[in-house]
């Protein structure tokens, strides 16, 4: 085992995890600051972000930081708290601006200025219609901007250990932050990080679902560990189908080829998104979309009788629909060559489809945690709904749920969010690890760690992993995904004990070796999983009603009286319990409505 | 149809030297990706195989694979570009990219690669106080346009270990580097690009690149790698701000 020594340790490298580690380091000079991924930098999912990154900097119109406040509000169905999303949206403008600065590629106006075009929900508050907030590069803002964070690091010459996967939170026997622990996947050895303060950063968990636009490695450790150690997670229910993942493979198509022009339509060729969402169409937000092509679906209304609709940017439709609707833009097939070339890169190579000549075939897709690790604004961990803090540990990013996307998150709001408290965790956390001391470590660190590796590497059960983790993702997408009722989340809530005890007991891997073992970690990581997945499950099954991205088929109407409360879950003695105690902040004064788009 | 997979394998915990080994599977679809098959192998029939992967579609750079004798994406190359049409089985071989060496199975250090990566100052440097208005710096689109290429660069290394000047002596900096230098010494906001080109000129840039080609196919994201080492190695010659307002007047393509 290898000891080392940090005054701050980022867990995660993706956006959130490298703006954290820049402003801690240089918030705290002559500090001791180290970044921790299971993957080399690069390879973070916040790479994978297409359509833009949402500040209301009105650069081609008019728009204020309270029209992208209120939109977040009523995108997160009255859940968000008012005052985190007050910071998310007046620090929107600067932390765009400041990541120009930092060199990131924007694309651009006539006039030098960044360029900005039009994403779900994201509204003009007087005329309703859709603005141009979405700051953007391309269809590959998040690429840009995990480059330009990560080529900032390097600069800053801040310390890496790539391909360290963490496994665990030190906690001093007060109750204060003391460290990490972590695999170095390419021996296999284990090695404990003391530090004042820790930044979780570790993303999301679509693949908890059979059908996801997220990576292979979002496995929810972050919530896993720290949920093993006691600490509550936050709003777990509200996971974001987003509407348009490629059909059978779930790859996410941006919301950005909507904000070109691009129409929804079923298998008779409506465009039914004028049904549910008269004003924005197929610009509302997400849930409502996902919730419509479902319904389309459901009502025998798919292509070809078929599980999915057509996403159609074809500039013969959509000039159509721009015509009928007296608006004097026009495409054409240069516009999405140019705006748009990954979306073309991806229809052709995986659905041999060529999107200027033909629709996409699209369909829901897991895509994002709205819940997570509860946070104050400040980043910092809750311990409790009561508020109350965990001295020296912070949470930012997909991972965190602070919660400015409250039911449902907006377009673009998943880059801006990684940005603004990503810089508040690094900024918050440098100045506690100014006045803290090194807590002691509790004895034997790693002993938990290595035990469960030890049971990985040595098991021979009858199941392998991959079958126990086929069954959780079915289950989860039947009865926990886009529209959900009580029968059903009981149903999974079994079949989850159910894989859970053949995890434990009847568990067998093929890779008994220390190098790279792969087999091992990806069996952990389903470990982290099937917990992630029953706490999801059991924070849905109590939320009777519905509410943005939860959707129970029971309780179909929103319930202000005894739902505006966030859902907290902890692990008691082995058992889940949840508590309705805290409420939603309404400091910004936007009361909950009725939501139409 | 049948997928027949000849797999380069080496454990150094237990294998004294890297081996061949077989593994077939069913009911194979075109449309499957390559990645999906292997981690049909890992999860069906060997838990052993090891090889890197995330996001699953071309976009993070983590499953470069010498594939058929190609460099890919393992995510981005399908069963059908592989096939005969019609043909009832495929073979498909798979290895390690080439010239880094082999951690485990399909993993390679990737430590070189990024050192080289490292070595180009690949970062933006405008030691310029920001507009005073507190605003963006201005860029125009054309401005913008002429760089836009190397920005797509994933860092998977499939250019540079396809390219057999960096084979055949791995101190050379390689296409990926070279790409990524680009990519700032073309940016009309950045400062440093004479710095970079000083870099880039001394005996292990870009004259170890002897225009064979092999980088630009590699490339899952269709960068066109040995026009932007060419344009490199005129920036060099002419001069960084001379290249760019040549590169602005023939609209970005040189």
């Amino acid at each position: 085992m290898h000891t080392h020594e940090f005054d701050i340790v980022v867990v995660g490298a993706g956006g959130a995890g490298l703006m954290a580690a820049l402003y801690a380091s240089q918030n705290l000079p002559g500090g001791k600051v180290a970044v921790i991924s299971k993957l080399y930098p690069t390879r973070s999912h916040t790479g994978t972000a297409q359509g833009g990154i949402g500040a209301a900097l009105g650069n081609l119109e008019e728009d204020h930081w309270e029209w992208h406040a209120f939109d977040t509000v009523k995108g997160g169905d009255y859940l968000s708290d008012q005052n985190a999303v007050r910071v998310l949206a007046q620090e929107a403008i600067s932390a765009v601006i400041e990541l120009e600065h930092l060199g990131l590629p924007f694309d651009r106006n006539p006039d030098g200025t960044i360029s900005q075009r039009r994403f779900g929900g994201h509204t003009n508050n007087k005329t309703r219609q859709p603005v141009r907030r979405a700051c953007h590069a391309a269809d590959r803002t998040g690429h840009m901007i995990l480059q330009t964070l990560y080529q900032q690091c390097i600069k800053n010459q801040i310390t890496f250990f790539d391909e360290y996967h963490v496994m665990d939170q030190l906690l001093s026997d007060d109750g204060r932050t003391a460290g990490v622990v972590a695999i170095q996947i390419g021996t296999g050895e284990l090695h404990v990080f003391r530090s004042k303060a820790v930044i979780w950063a570790t993303g999301g968990w679509g693949r908890v679902w059979s059908v996801t636009s997220n990576a292979h490695s979002l496995t929810g450790d972050g919530p896993a560990i720290l949920w093993r150690r006691g600490l509550p997670l936050e709003d777990m229910e509200f996971f974001q189908f987003h509407p348009t993942g490629l059909y059978g493979l779930g790859v996410l198509i941006t919301e950005g080829v909507r904000g070109e022009g691009g129409v929804l339509l079923n298998g008779r060729g409506e465009r039914f998104m004028e049904r549910y969402a008269p004003t924005i169409k197929d610009l509302a937000s997400r849930d409502v979309i996902s919730r419509a092509i479902y319904l389309e679906l459901k009502a025998g209304r798919g292509i070809g009788g078929k599980p999915y609709v057509h996403l159609d940017v074809t500039p013969k439709t959509v000039n159509r629909y721009l015509a009928e609707a007296g608006d004097s833009r026009r495409i054409d097939a240069a516009t999405i060559h140019q705006k748009l070339p990954d979306i073309l890169d991806f229809c052709k190579t995986y659905a041999g489809v060529d999107p200027v000549e033909q629709p996409i075939p699209v369909a829901p897709t897991a895509h994002y945690a709205m819940g997570g690790i509860p946070t104050n604004v400040d980043a910092e961990v809750l311990a409790a709904a009561d508020g109350t803090i965990v001295p020296g540990l912070y949470a930012a990013g997909e991972v965190a749920c602070v919660s400015v996307h409250g039911a449902n998150r907006l377009g673009t709001n998943s880059l801006t969010d990684l940005i603004v408290f990503g810089r508040i965790a690094g900024k918050k956390a440098a100045e506690y690890a100014r006045s803290a001391d090194l807590p002691p470590l509790p004895p034997d660190p790693s002993g938990p760690v290595q035990a469960e590796l030890d049971r990985l590497r040595t098991c021979k059960g009858g199941t392998r992993p991959g079958e126990i983790r086929r069954r959780m993702q079915e289950t989860m997408m039947d009865h926990v995904g886009v529209f959900r009722t009580a029968e059903g989340i009981q149903a999974a809530l079994a079949t989850l004990r159910d894989l859970k005890a053949a995890f434990r007991d009847d568990l067998t891997l093929d890779d008994r070796g220390y190098r790279f073992n792969t087999d091992v970690l990806e069996a952990w990581e389903l470990g982290a999983l099937l917990d992630v997945a029953e706490v999801t499950a059991a924070s849905a099954l109590a939320r009777q009603e519905s509410r943005g991205a939860h959707s129970r088929e029971d309780f179909p109407k929103r319930d202000d009286e005894r739902f505006l409360v966030h859902t907290f879950a902890t692990l008691v003695d082995g058992e889940i319990q949840l508590n309705h105690s805290r409420p939603v902040d309404l400091s910004l004064g936007y009361q909950p409505q009725e939501r139409v788009y | 149809m049948k997928a027949h997979f000849r797999i380069r394998r080496f454990n150094p915990e237990t294998n004294a030297k890297p081996y061949w080994q077989d593994f077939t599977l069913d009911n194979v679809a075109p449309a499957d990706r390559v990645l999906e098959l292997l981690h049909r192998i890992k999860w069906e029939q060997d838990g052993t195989l090891a090889f890197r992967r995330s996001c699953a579609h071309g976009v993070c750079g983590s499953d470069a694979m010498r594939i058929n004798g190609r460099n890919m994406l393992a995510c981005k190359v399908l069963v059908s570009s592989l096939a005969a049409e019609g043909a009832e089985s495929v073979t498909i071989q798979v290895e390690p990219i080439l010239g880094l060496p082999v951690i485990k199975d399909l993993i390679v250090d990737m430590e070189p690669f990024f050192a080289h990566y490292r070595a180009v100052m690949p970062y933006f440097v405008n030691n310029d106080p920001p507009p005073a208005d507190g605003r963006e710096r201005r860029q125009s689109p054309e401005e913008r346009a002429i760089f836009d290429d190397s920005t797509k660069c994933i860092l998977c290394a499939a250019c540079t270990t396809s390219c057999p000047s960096f084979w055949a002596n791995g101190s050379y900096v390689g296409p990926a580097a070279i790409v990524q230098a680009h990519r700032f010494i073309f940016d009309s906001r950045d400062q440093a690009a004479e710095q970079r080109l000083d870099i880039l000129a001394a005996p292990d840039g870009v004259w170890r690149c002897r225009t064979i080609f092999n980088c630009t196919p590699a490339c899952p994201r269709e960068i066109e790698v040995t026009r932007a080492i060419g344009e490199v190695k005129l920036a060099i010659q002419m001069g960084a701000e001379r290249m760019r307002a040549r590169k602005m007047t023939r609209g970005g393509t040189e």
